[in-house]
């Protein structure tokens, strides 16, 4: 039982670990501000909430009873991580940061620092 | 009503919270107490007391949706980041919103935020169009759609 519980949690902690690894590739590689603010807020999502899964089966299994706090963790994460996102695009546009070429409708950029509607 | 317990249901919410964060004890419960009927004072002229959620069941299917979604969809993203970096077409996006008030805006732009290869940037002024930014763009109409269907619906039905 202990090494059935042991070998789902390193199966979770790796999981985890890849998705952070990933979202930190992507903050190092991809080509511009908005492409870039894409990777870390997702790894939060699905890296961080594997970890906290494994952490949960390791202290149910050690202190019996089911551990709450990597719940209250996650939910916090998934109330910020869209705010965070949603703020620092907003503040890029107001500071006109520029957007890779072949950016899909870059001429709209403008108009959504001025909160104006298309067209 | 105004001081007394404005919002009822938030002051429980946070009251459970509090007690999960610092295990239960009869000082943490008067601490817990305190918070939950002073937070809701302070912030209740900033919050939207139009929109309510009903429909738990609606509410968990949503929920539910929204989970299986963002595993989904950052195996996705997780292929786009380690794959070539000129085989992406990012874009923004312009999405004519049908859903109205505060706080199903908030939730309809936090799931659209959550859920990988897109971030919503930000509203129009009338509050007519979202802004969104996506990572990859096959089709707009096809992503609008999409955005539609799966999300703002949904919520349409949970905020009537």
């Amino acid at each position: 039982m202990t090494d059935i519980v042991n070998i789902l949690a390193v199966i979770c902690l790796l999981t985890g670990g890849f998705f952070l690894f990933v979202g930190s590739v992507g903050l190092a590689k991809l080509p511009d501000f908005y492409t870039r603010l894409h990777a870390p807020t997702k790894a939060t999502t699905l890296g961080v909430g594997a970890v906290l899964l494994g952490s949960m089966l390791l202290t149910t299994m050690r202190d019996g009873g089911i551990s709450i706090h990597e719940l209250v963790i996650s939910l916090f994460l998934f109330i910020t991580a869209p705010v965070s996102a949603h703020m620092m695009a907003k503040a890029a546009l107001h500071k006109k940061v520029t957007a890779l070429k072949n950016t899909h409708k870059r001429e709209l950029m403008k108009r959504i620092a001025q909160q104006k509607t298309p067209e | 009503m105004r001081y007394i317990l404005p919002m009822p249901v938030h002051s429980l919410m946070l009251l459970a919270v509090w007690l999960l964060l610092n295990g239960f004890s009869v000082g943490q419960l008067v601490l817990g107490l305190i918070l939950a009927w002073l937070i809701p004072v302070i912030t209740w002229p900033y919050t939207d007391h139009q929109s309510r959620a009903g429909k738990p069941l609606k509410i968990a299917a949503y929920v539910a949706r929204l989970l299986r979604d963002i595993v989904v969809s950052n195996v996705d993203v997780a292929l786009k980041v380690l794959g070539s970096n000129r085989s992406l077409n990012p874009g923004f996006i312009c999405y004519p919103l049908a859903l109205q008030g505060d706080f199903p805006l908030t939730v309809l732009a936090s799931t659209i935020s959550l859920t990988p290869g897109t971030v919503s940037v930000d509203f129009s002024e009338d509050r007519k169009w979202l802004y969104v930014h996506a990572l990859h763009i096959t089709t707009e109409q096809e992503m609008i759609a999409e955005i539609r269907q799966r999300y703002e619906q949904p919520l349409q039905e949970i905020f009537s």
